[in-house]
């Protein structure tokens, strides 16, 4: 097959049809960059829900021997191993208590320093003594956190008790709604964007119908017919992704380091690094690609003759 | 080469067949001529043959193949063992006559090489030495028929089909392009070609199929044209 000859055959049906081709190219960039930025959204999610968030509901936080200065319930001194049977004893006897977890001080360290390791500045400022030993508690009915916040707040011994869902959880609903939104947009920019595929093959078919014409009745493979026509779809749908990968890229660092900042605006969060956007943007150059090249070979099957 | 058997066509939507019971066969180095009057299935029996149809019922053999049960993906093969030229040229305008010619070729994937050898070679033989870098649009409508007979040649088919090759040309052109098409059948390609021109078959006299209403009415070796139209 010759390289040339067909690539300059992808360049005359791209210019010719110069308007449907950058229609194309828009309509995949937008529709690209949303579902990289969903999928994007949805790693934010995760990285910021800590070890426990989707495994339990309520953390029953421990005196440790730092908490006697700040926290007045710990003002006796840590948590004794007395204090802790006996929590741990009534915590059982509560009906709405399905399931317990107890969590050293050193497995909240290792949790937190892998929580916020994109966050180096964030993951040394605490060290393993700051951190507390808690039972993580699933409760049969996950709205019933007050029973255990009533019974258990104000004990001796105990630090805290900490509904996992209270803090993050709007944020959560609202991104999770927001990915949710994006998706059925992005589902339709799609749908666009292959109709507009199918209508510039239709177009580029038909006005190549003569060349085509000859090409059948000599004996070109519909394979070579055909192709050209799907390369064209492929190329402007590589040209839409690549768009849509410099998009996330830059919308990642307008948001987080520079620009909006909210890096810098919102320390307390571990902000997603460069790790996921790269990983996102191999799967949005093969969507690019592959889903135009598959609506191309589709509307060739209606409107071309081999 | 050619082989019918009982072939009925009835196009979709119509209720009269194009082709009804044909059965005849052509062998190696023939020349044929189609004649009969319009809408009689001259073309529709050509694109029978170039499997841009198939039958309802009754077998076509093309070059000892089956067409009813050749695949689609081994037609293409099938096709570049024919030529094609029809009545309006079928010439790509904004490429050169070399070019044109070339591109029957490049398209089925023959290397630079050959294509830069052959074209020249076929160009010479029709008889349009000289002219390569021409377009189509500066060209006479007998030049570009020749054009159209070099690039359905440049492959060096078994089987050369034309529809009406003469149907835009003046007498005098027609008698080239007969010539031309004469010399290529004495190279051994069977050539079957659909016509009106009363002329051309009664110079001629080789053998002549006649269709009527989409049936096979006459079957003449070194035959006339033989009715008014
Ligand atoms: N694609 C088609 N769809 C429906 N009917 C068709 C089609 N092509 C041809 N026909 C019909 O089939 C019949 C035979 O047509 P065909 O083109 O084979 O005739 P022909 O002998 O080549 O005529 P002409 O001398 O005018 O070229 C005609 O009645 C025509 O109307
Ligand atoms: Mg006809």
């Amino acid at each position: 097959m010759r390289v040339q000859f067909v690539l300059s055959e992808i360049g005359v049906g791209l210019r010719r049809n110069l308007t449907m081709t950058l229609a194309v190219v828009i309509s995949v960039a937008l529709s690209l960059a949303l579902t990289g930025g969903a999928l994007l959204v949805n790693k934010q999610v995760d990285a910021m829900k800590g070890y426990w968030y989707d495994k339990v509901e309520v953390s029953v936080y421990l005196c440790n021997k730092n908490d006697a200065a700040t926290t007045p319930n710990c003002a006796k001194g840590p948590v004794t191993d007395d204090q802790k049977a006996e929590i741990l004893s009534d915590l059982k006897k509560l009906p709405v208590v399905k399931k317990i977890y107890y969590e050293t001080a050193e497995g909240a360290y290792k949790h937190y320093k892998e929580q916020f390791k994109s966050n180096k500045q964030l993951a040394d400022s605490i060290t393993p003594d700051q951190m507390e030993q808690s039972y993580q508690v699933k409760l049969k009915d996950p709205t019933k956190f007050a029973v255990v916040a009533s019974a258990f707040n104000g004990r001796p011994g105990v630090q805290s008790v900490e509904d996992q869902r209270k803090v993050l959880e709007n944020l959560f609903d609202l991104l999770n709604g927001l990915t949710k939104v994006a998706y059925v947009v992005l589902a339709f920019m799609l749908t666009v964007a292959m109709l507009l595929i199918i209508n510039t093959v239709r177009v580029s078919a038909f006005s190549r119908r003569r060349e085509t014409g000859i090409m059948r009745l000599v004996g070109a493979s519909s394979f070579y017919i055909q192709m050209p026509f799907i390369m064209e779809a492929a190329f402007a749908g590589l040209v839409g992704a690549g768009l849509a990968c410099v998009g996330l890229l830059g919308g990642r660092y307008f948001l987080i380091d520079a620009g909006l900042r909210l890096q810098d605006k919102i320390p307390l969060v571990s902000f997603i690094g460069w790790g996921p956007v790269v990983q996102v943007l191999p799967l949005v150059l093969l969507i690019g690609v592959v889903m135009p090249a598959i609506a191309a070979f589709i509307a060739l099957r209606r409107y071309l003759k081999v | 080469m050619i082989r019918f058997d009982s072939v009925t066509k009835t196009y979709p939507k119509q209720n009269r067949p194009a082709l009804r019971d044909v059965s005849l066969e052509i062998e190696k180095g023939e020349f044929v001529f189609l004649v009969g009057s319009s809408g009689s299935g001259k073309s529709t029996f050509l694109r029978l043959i170039l499997r841009e149809e198939r039958t309802d019922t009754g077998l076509v053999h093309v070059l000892g193949k089956d067409l009813n049960r050749l695949s689609n993906w081994k037609v293409p093969q099938m096709r570049r063992q024919l030529g094609t030229v029809f009545q309006d040229f079928r010439l790509l305008p904004n490429k050169t006559v070399a070019e044109n010619v070339a591109f029957a070729l490049e398209v089925i994937g023959k290397p630079r090489g050959t294509i830069r050898k052959t074209v020249p070679e076929v160009l010479d033989l029709v008889g349009l030495a000289g002219k390569d870098d021409r377009m189509p649009g500066e060209l006479s409508g007998g030049e570009q028929q020749r054009v159209a007979i070099a690039r359905a040649f440049v492959n060096r088919p078994m089987l050369l089909i034309a529809d009406e090759p003469t149907g835009n040309l003046d007498p005098q052109t027609s008698v080239g392009i007969m010539r031309l098409l004469d010399r290529i059948n004495r190279t051994g390609t069977t050539v079957v070609m659909a016509t009106h021109d009363q002329n051309i078959v009664d110079q001629m006299r080789k053998r002549v199929i006649e269709l009527e209403k989409g049936r096979l009415v006459r079957d003449q070796s070194r035959g006339v044209y033989g009715y008014q139209h």
